[in-house]
């Protein structure tokens, strides 16, 4: 006589959860290799690790946290397209509605601090993987990835900060921008620019510099507003994504999270 | 005392001190790593914490929705610092025992099941995390200010925090240097890392010891430049870019006289009492010859001081690429204090090119 399934059980031995996980409960050492090989978001682990590895007072967790935090953005992300226009007209009246109309909204506030939680705790995790040594041999190439992903965080943040549109987007990116008026010789304030011209004709002027380039205009308007939609919600993303897939794979590939050799 | 505070906070004095503090850091790294300093710490930060909310003018600073990132940021890092002193003291100790580093120890060396011990601590994150910026977003709402209008600029303007370090920079640099150059070389010094790092110690533990040079210009850059000016641009930096005080109301009429002098008008006016040259080169000689000499006698004078070890160890690329980003990081604290003593504000002032140094 066997004794009665408990329901956790019953459902554990149903078809349908079978066809989802294929293997019995992680409680032994052949099942707990099988649910991390075998579960696609799971395989980014090893299926062990060295005890150093997974203590918090080691890693901070903070890469995790930046992964965790992304993804997050990107939900929250993607439900703030549903109510927003980037257009000069529509804008800011969008943010206005969604403060307004929506219900217990707080997607913009979790879009918001969740993109400065990012730059912080993508910091942080430079800050520990530098303090471990862990770009030394053989992470290094890794290590070059993780700038990379810094800097794209720096610009996912900042061509977020002008799309609600109001006083402080604009002037923000118009005090950001006003830097790349000063490049040395591509940008029509910096150093050269006066020298790069033949008879009267002017190579770098205001109207065809990288600023202009990056904001579409003289000045932060309309078409600066559409480029740093189109950059902060599809272009950098997807380069992030692409990277963090390499910045992982690299992790595991070198050897997992580094330890004393 | 609130106006001792103040004062105090003035980069003039407060960068000096915060240099001064970060080599004392340096120093006496097993002191600042222990238990006990840490307690003491976290009663004298909370004591001087409840002082300054007490002040309006400093909440209402604090608490610009905004601001609230930084002060989370500087709870981290402050907390983090301690720790990665805290363990590199126990580690370099052990090492000096002839241990090897704790995380060496053949109980952390043991593997453990992925499942359940880090996706168990990834979930109890994932948890805390999302709780966290849940509570953060019903607290704190998102700042919204008047629609855009292009023709009429707020005071200050100001970029997302995380570029107010670079802000700062316009205050002794020109934006091509502190906009572009700059945060340039910041990139390709941080890419260059480990090919400068020829140092095989300290790969996979916390020490200082071992990696004494490393981890000095490291945390010289992130915690000294990179996060003091945040600091000072986010919270101290008011209108017209004048500085204020933690406990000062930001008064957009506050006066600061600004009578900087280039370094050709030392040269030529000051000191020869004549006029002008009116060719460009000529009148810039001075700044141009300093330049070249900062780098040209520098270099080996360094070298010659201190850098043979490091020239032999690292080989000739390695060392001279990362001098020429030590010099690039340290002009700016250089040119800071130029300011500061003579009132000095272009070492070449070429605004015929735009090219103002």
């Amino acid at each position: 006589m066997s004794k009665k399934k408990g329901f956790a059980e019953q459902v554990a031995s149903t078809q349908i959860w079978k066809s989802i996980f294929r293997h019995g409960p992680p409680t032994n050492a052949r099942n707990r290799a099988a649910v991390v090989a075998g579960n696609v978001f799971l395989h980014l682990h090893p299926i062990k690790l060295k005890k150093s590895g997974v203590q918090l007072g080691y890693t901070w967790c903070m890469g995790g946290l930046s992964f965790f935090v992304f993804l997050s953005l990107a939900v929250t992300g993607v439900l703030l397209m549903f109510y927003y226009r980037p257009t000069a007209e529509y804008a800011f009246n969008d943010i206005i509605a969604l403060k307004e109309h929506v219900p217990l909204g707080i997607m913009r506030e979790l879009h918001r601090w969740g993109a400065h939680a990012m730059v912080i705790t993508v910091w942080l995790h430079m800050f520990r993987v530098f303090m471990t040594g862990s770009y030394k041999p053989p992470r290094e190439f890794n290590w070059g990835v993780g700038v990379i992903l810094l800097v794209l965080t720096l610009l996912l943040s900042f061509t977020g900060y002008l799309l609600p549109w109001d006083q402080l987007a604009i002037w923000a990116i118009a005090v950001g921008s006003n830097m790349a008026k000063a490049t040395p010789f591509l940008g029509h304030g910096g150093p050269g620019a006066v020298l790069a011209k033949i008879g009267d004709f002017i190579m770098v002027s205001d109207r065809n510099d990288v600023r202009f380039q990056l904001l579409g205009g003289r000045f932060v308007g309309e078409p600066a507003l559409l480029r740093f939609y189109i950059l902060h919600c599809v272009f950098i993303p997807l380069v992030v994504g692409v990277l963090i897939a390499v910045h992982f794979w690299r992790v595991r590939k070198d050897g997992g999270i580094s330890a004393p050799l | 005392m609130r106006e001792l505070i103040n004062k105090l906070s003035d980069p003039i004095f407060s960068f000096p001190g915060a240099m001064l503090l970060y080599l004392a850091l340096l120093r006496y790294y097993r002191i600042f790593g222990s238990k006990k300093f840490a307690k003491i710490a976290l009663v004298v930060i909370l004591g001087l914490v409840a002082y300054f909310f007490a002040d309006p003018n400093f909440f209402l600073i604090i608490t610009t929705p905004d601001n609230i990132p930084i002060s989370i940021l500087f709870v981290l890092v402050s907390f983090f610092t301690w720790l990665t002193f805290h363990k590199a003291a126990e580690n370099d100790k052990r090492i000096e025992q002839g241990l090897c580093p704790i995380e060496g120890t053949p109980e952390n060396r043991e593997k453990v099941w992925t499942w359940p011990n880090l996706v168990y601590t990834e979930l109890f994150t994932i948890i805390a995390g999302t709780t966290f910026l849940i509570v953060w977003a019903i607290l704190f709402k998102a700042p919204l200010e008047e629609p855009a209008n292009p023709t009429w600029a707020p005071n200050p303007a100001k970029a997302p925090w995380y570029f107010l370090g670079l802000q700062e920079m316009l205050v002794y640099f020109d934006p091509w240097m502190a906009g572009v150059i700059l945060p340039g070389l910041i990139v390709v010094g941080l890419l260059a890392i480990p090919f400068m790092d020829t140092n095989p110690k300290g790969n996979g533990y916390y020490t200082f010891q071992e990696r004494k040079v490393a981890i000095s210009f490291f945390l010289f850059g992130w915690l000294v430049l990179w996060l003091y000016l945040i600091l000072i641009g986010t919270f101290l930096r008011g209108p017209n870019w004048v500085f204020f005080g933690p406990f000062e109301y930001w008064d957009l009429h506050k006066v600061v006289a600004e009578n900087n002098v280039n370094l050709s008008e030392y040269f030529w006016i000051k000191g020869l009492g004549v006029s002008m040259p009116k060719n460009i080169l000529l009148r810039e000689i001075i700044g141009i010859i300093v330049t070249a000499l900062y780098f040209v006698v520098g270099l080996p004078v360094v070298t010659k001081l201190w850098g043979k070890a490091f020239l032999k160890s690292m080989g000739q690329i390695r060392y001279y690429i990362f001098m020429f980003l030590v010099f690039s990081m340290v002009s700016l604290p250089i040119k800071m204090f130029l300011r500061w003593l003579f009132q000095l504000k272009y070492i070449i002032a070429m605004p015929e090119f735009e090219l103002n140094l």
